[in-house]
């Protein structure tokens, strides 16, 4: 019967091509468009640790003066180096690691390449097993290689492929401003999507090239860039912005089960409280502990503008469905003399209504199909944009998967109003005026 | 024309009158809105800088290497560029309009005051900045020569010579004359005003301070720079091809990065408001499709009416109806439809307005583009129903008598 359902239906369907066409097109331009924005709206507001963000934290306190009295209920995301170092050393988490963005010029021994500028971090050992960073070749430096400020680096994938022609160059040596410090590993592409541990550097902004040890960068005077909030009169220059009274640094740390975040909690607050005694922090003592998607939550790291996007398309798609209900009304309504026939042969309501829903259905199939392809098609487009989170759309099947039933159903939804209105034409009255 | 019939007519078609009041309403409320948002971005990305943009190109430099200081390199850098055929003048900067980044403070008008302040940003520059940007001095004096200065990361930006803009300097100083006023950047550092420009704005799209802009006669002694060039007319795609091995020519340890290292202003410009124009155009695009979709619901709707109603058509001309009074019943039917969505749709069109601006950075709908999209929609449900009006008129008399 279902197949003989689909034949009528296409058969129909034949019957009034532009009218069918443009049904179509209607539905497909609006799953087209929603498939579009919403596959772009959960790719930039995904989770960058897939299974490990819930177990990971950023601890927050506010050591600023009282002078400014600008935002008060907002925590810095950063912390001073003095705090960083107190909480990397206390070690009260399974891991931690106490970052900083830099930038710097990396030099080839291949004098033919000019020095190109690579985004850099400089970080501690806990990194990246916290993060869970993948490794190609060796693996990533101690915490005694942190506090020997050892002169050693992780390089990315992409400059290993670029300076060392994506060779195992464990041992090799990388030439930095004027600095050469000894690869011991080479990660896995990998990036952070968002780029929570240090949203400063742009929300979406690619993975880093070179990590090195954070005391070793300081040392050595990497290039150091990122946001740096400062207060008071103490001076902020570069050289001394381990006792300057500036957050600059981002502090991660692990947590693994409810115990060790209540526990972490309690010393975090010990440790704010301890400071206001102490007379080094002003401010009254708070402080909070946002794992990584409370934290990307906070901080609005979706742009407005995404949202704005989908909103649109999802009213464009409501548009596009109230305009195929009406036509399909219109079609059904027309074949109110074969309905009347059909039901004063015997057919009953119930088979009618399945008949009209199946051609609902085809239709809703056909525009489903045709969205899907206007979405790959949008997807490119909107890959083809400059920025750094452009570059990322790609269709992901659980997703794929999910909109395209969904917008199915909201077309065969839509198709039961008009079967529902045409079933119930009384049969007399149309054979009547026949 | 008598309304009565027609509403009762449209009693008969509940379903298909609902719908096509629903798709107009939600129609008339995206349209509005939309354009709206195309409106805002449009008057964004048209905003001007100060600057006379033409033959401007920008250099990004990175230094390699950490010398003492990077003042030499700068200023041989300086004269490599100034005497290259083409080149009118250049000069060294942190930063400058549409670059996205670069620094801003707060100055105070009071040695010791550390509240209430004006925001500004900050550009760094020599003698030249004022020419190579091509901003207007609307009062004051430029830079000499013997006023430049140079600062290290370990110092902060408080000369005693700036020049700011008006609109910074009537912030400032709002009972005017802030020319020769003293104002404080960092505590206890008086800076004098000795120049005010007429506008220039601050290198982020997104402040409330855009301009709100101080010049200070200071080179910053980092590895990071900017040239800003101003090219002689006509020359600035010969200079834009050879800036790059000029500089490399000076001095090889450096890096322009790959990308974005040298670019014109426009290329600035766009970069800048790449995003606000790409939503202008998406969000024209779907007002676009969206009203040819409306349009074409109402054209297939129609139609099935007109071809439903043939015998009764038929009946009315035979009873002595012009083709004039059918087509002004099919009309009036669309208008009296249309109109039932529009005041839906505005209602529609105020409410999303009014969600939004509580999501998104938005201003309040003007009322002008809620009258538009009205007009847009019944003007569209006018021409859309016409065909199938015009084919209804022109239905027989004989298809009274017909059975069919």
């Amino acid at each position: 019967m279902f197949g003989y359902y689909v034949e009528l239906a296409v058969r129909s369907l034949r019957r009034s091509k532009a009218l069918t066409a443009l049904m179509i097109l209607a539905v497909a331009l609006g799953i087209g468009a929603s498939i579009t924005t919403l596959t772009v709206l959960h790719v930039l507001s995904g989770d960058p640790l897939p299974g490990r963000s819930a177990s990971v934290f950023m601890p927050q306190m506010d050591p600023r003066d009282k002078e400014r009295d600008d935002h008060p209920d907002e925590l810095p995301t950063q912390v001073t180096w003095a705090d960083g170092m107190n909480l990397l050393h206390a070690a009260r988490a399974r891991r931690q690691a106490l970052m900083a963005a830099g930038s710097t010029p990396v030099q080839s021994d291949d004098l033919a390449i000019d020095p190109f500028i690579v985004p850099a971090r400089y970080t501690t050992a806990d990194f990246f097993a916290m993060f869970g960073v993948p490794f190609r070749y060796g693996q990533g430096w101690t915490a005694a290689d942190d506090e020997s400020r050892t002169r050693v680096a992780v390089i990315g994938a992409e400059l290993n492929d670029r300076l060392f022609r994506g060779e195992n160059s464990v041992g090799r040596t990388l030439h930095v401003d004027d600095v050469d410090l000894r690869v011991v590993g080479v990660l896995a592409p990998w990036r952070a999507v968002p780029h929570f541990y240090d949203l400063n550097s742009g929300n979406y902004s690619v993975g880093e090239e070179v990590y090195v040890p954070l005391g070793t960068a300081r040392a050595a005077k990497l290039k150091r860039n990122g946001s740096i909030e400062c207060w008071g009169n103490k001076s902020s220059d570069e050289a001394n912005m381990e006792t300057a009274n500036c957050v600059w640094l981002q502090f991660w740390v692990q947590l693994d089960d409810p115990a060790a975040v209540a526990s972490y909690r309690r010393f975090l607050d010990g440790y704010v409280h301890q400071q206001v005694a102490l007379g080094r922090f002003e401010r009254p003592a708070v402080s909070a502990l946002p794992n990584v998607m409370q934290f990307l939550d906070q901080q609005r790291v979706v742009p407005s503008d995404v949202k704005l996007q989908v909103w649109l398309a999802l009213g464009f798609f409501a548009v596009c469905l109230v305009n195929t209900v009406g036509l399909m009304l219109a079609k059904f309504m027309r074949r109110a003399g074969e309905v009347g026939v059909r039901r004063a042969l015997g057919a009953s309501r119930r088979s009618v209504f399945a008949q009209l829903l199946v051609e609902a259905a085809v239709i809703g199939l056909a525009g489903g199909i045709g969205g899907l392809g206007l979405a790959v098609l949008g997807l490119a487009m909107v890959r083809m944009q400059p920025g750094a989170s452009a570059e990322l759309a790609h269709l992901d099947l659980t997703m794929l998967g999910t909109t395209f039933v969904i917008s199915i159903a909201a077309a065969i939804a839509a198709g039961l109003i008009p079967a529902w209105r045409t079933c119930r034409i009384a049969p007399a009255l149309q054979l009547k005026s026949q | 024309m008598q309304i009565r019939p027609i509403l009762a007519a449209l009693r008969r078609h509940k379903a298909g009158t609902i719908l096509i009041a629903l798709q107009i309403a939600l129609t008339l409320a995206i349209v509005c809105n939309a354009l709206f948002i195309v409106h805002e971005r449009v008057e964004r990305v048209r905003r001007t800088t100060g600057m006379n943009e033409a033959n401007v190109i920008a250099v990004q430099n990175l230094y390699v290497g950490s010398p003492g200081t990077y003042l030499p390199l700068m200023k041989t850098d300086l004269q490599a560029l100034r005497s290259m055929p083409g080149v009118e003048d250049a000069y060294v900067t942190n930063s400058f309009p549409l670059r996205r980044g670069g620094w801003s403070t707060t100055a105070q008008r009071n040695a010791d005051d550390g509240k209430n302040g004006v925001q500004s940003a900050l550009y760094f520059g020599d003698e030249h900045a004022l020419a190579t940007l091509g901003v207007k001095l609307i009062a004051g004096r430029n830079f000499t020569p013997g006023e430049i200065t140079s600062f290290t990361r370990d110092q902060q930006p408080a000369p005693p010579q700036v020049i700011v803009t008006k609109a910074f300097a009537d912030k400032m100083f709002p009972d005017g004359n802030a020319l020769g006023k003293t104002v404080y950047y960092i505590k206890g550092r008086p800076s004098t005003i000795i120049g005010i420009v007429e506008k220039l704005t601050v290198p982020w799209i997104d402040t409330d301070f855009i301009d709100n802009v101080t010049i200070m006669p200071l080179l910053f002694d980092s590895s990071y720079q900017h040239f800003v060039l101003r090219t002689k007319p006509g020359q600035q795609d010969a200079v834009f091809k050879s800036v790059a091995s000029t500089l490399y020519g000076v001095n090889r340890m450096r890096v322009l990065p790959e990308k974005n290292g040298v670019r014109t202003f426009g290329m600035v410009r766009s970069a800048a408001y790449e995003a606000d124009r790409g939503m202008a155009v998406l969000m024209s695009i779907v007002c676009g499709v969206l009203l040819a979709i409306t349009a074409a619901g109402i054209v297939g709707l129609s139609s099935f009416w007109v071809g439903q109603r043939r015998k009764q058509i038929g009946v009315r001309r035979a009873l002595g109806a012009r083709k004039s009074d059918i087509l002004g019943y099919f009309m009036t039917e669309n208008f009296l439809i249309a109109l039932a969505g529009v005041v839906v749709g505005v209602i529609l069109a105020l409410g999303m307005n009014q969600w939004m601006l509580t999501q998104f950075e938005m201003q309040r709908l003007s009322f002008t583009y809620v009258l538009v999209g009205v007009v847009v929609l019944l003007g569209l449900g006018q021409a859309a129903v016409f065909a199938p009006a015009l084919r209804a008129s022109r239905v027989s008399p004989v298809e009274a008598t017909r059975s069919v």
